[in-house]
């Protein structure tokens, strides 16, 4: 019995990490995700404020399930996301400054990131708060891999840096472009191109 | 700081484009932008949901600023706009109703725009003043219906011509989004 709530916990945790993942498959909160991911550092840590918010939420809206009306859940979850966001801002800037001017109004702009509206609507609104906090932990974790992924590419090839240490020495000549908007583009197009390029492998290979 | 309206509104539109510089709004601009005649009916949906939502922003500052409950400023400024967009669906439900049901789901889904919310929480923070903020919600505005309408053209075009199937749907999307950001990186330093 146990092991059977285990495995779907398990499973539910494991959907936003890669059968769902946000970033890579749903391609949900794009903005943020490019926005932001010039280096590690901030990645990681628009990550895990995003995934703060989306459990928070998520854990806030299953409670309030029952008693939600229909009608106006949209504007309920909206204020939830945003207070939960509040929280994180004021958070970040009283732990760094410096942090906070980096990320600017993408902290504020969680609100109205995809993936936890979504989450909101198609995960918490259905299922008891532990299943899915679970979930949306999974989701977090899924969408800072993804933001992760980004930004250390990024920072290695436009800054020659990963979390700020140097890896090539001072001859490196860093290609600019990959920290400007454009890179954001490129790199996440490439990962897109990556993983459809393997999942186009695997079936060939199933078929043959 | 003080910058002259004009500048703003350069900035806004090309200079610091809200899709293809800032990263703002991009899930309608990879989402609508497949046909050009439901892109540019969405660009200038937008654009009036981002002047009403600066206009609204710019009064609630005031008097938020007034009352001292500057942390209720982000929830705020989310019911206005969501109110917004509720009221540009009514009226455009009423006058043009083959519109509205072109626009479809993405009409309340401007809601979650960030771009919309990019406009209030920027004006806010750089502190511009009425003129200069409506300016700028306006040059944003314009500057997403460009970007949407530029996207939109070139994925028509790129419909007839022949793209290896791996690269197709987003991935494509995404590269061709990153030239035209390249190109719009000609305009820095334009705004003074």
């Amino acid at each position: 019995m146990t092991t059977a709530v285990q495995a779907r916990n398990f499973d539910e945790f494991m959907e936003g990490i890669w059968r769902q993942n946000p970033v890579f498959i749903m391609v949900l909160g794009m903005c943020p995700t490019l926005a932001v991911t010039v280096s590690a550092v901030n990645a990681l840590s628009m990550g895990v404020a995003t995934s703060f918010v989306l459990i928070c939420s998520c854990a806030l809206v299953s409670l309030m399930r029952n008693v939600t009306p229909k009608e106006v859940r949209i504007a309920v979850y909206i204020v939830i996301i945003a207070t939960f966001v509040t929280v994180v801002d004021y958070a970040i800037q009283a732990i760094s400054l410096a942090l906070y001017d980096a990320l600017g109004a993408f902290i504020q702009l969680i609100v109205v990131n995809c993936i936890i509206l979504g989450r909101a609507e198609a995960h918490a609104a259905k299922n008891p708060p532990i299943t899915s906090m679970i979930n949306a932990a999974g989701m977090g974790i899924g969408f800072t891999i993804g933001l992760l992924s980004l930004g250390v590419v990024r920072e290695i090839l436009g800054a020659g840096t990963l979390f700020g240490v140097s890896l090539f020495g001072a001859n490196f000549q860093p290609w600019v472009i990959m920290v400007l908007p454009p890179g954001g583009f490129f790199v996440l197009g490439s990962w897109l191109l990556l993983f459809s390029w393997w999942a186009r492998r695997k079936e060939v290979a199933k078929n043959v | 700081m003080s910058e002259t309206a004009f500048q703003i509104f350069v900035n806004a539109l090309l200079a610091n484009n809200f899709v293809l510089a800032m990263f703002l709004g991009l899930c309608p601009f990879l989402g609508v932008s497949g046909r050009l005649d439901t892109a540019f009916p969405m660009g200038l949906a937008t654009t009036f949901v981002m002047l009403v939502a600066s206009l609204c922003a710019f009064g609630l500052n005031l008097l938020l600023g007034h009352l001292h409950l500057e942390f209720l400023r982000l929830i705020s400024y989310i019911v206005i706009i969501a109110s917004a967009v509720q009221l540009v669906e009514m009226v455009m439900k009423k006058y043009s109703p083959v519109l509205f049901r072109a626009l479809g789901i993405y009409l309340p889904l401007i809601t979650t725009n960030c771009a919309v919310l990019g406009v209030a929480l920027f004006q806010t923070a750089r502190e511009y003043d009425f003129v200069q903020a409506m300016t700028f919600s306006f040059g944003g505005g314009a500057g997403f219906t460009l970007a949407l309408v530029l996207m939109a053209s070139v994925r028509e075009r790129l419909q007839l011509s022949n793209v290896p199937d791996v690269v197709q749907g987003t991935a494509l999307s995404l590269m061709l989004a990153g030239i035209l950001s390249l190109s719009f990186m000609g305009f820095a330093g334009l705004g003074g």
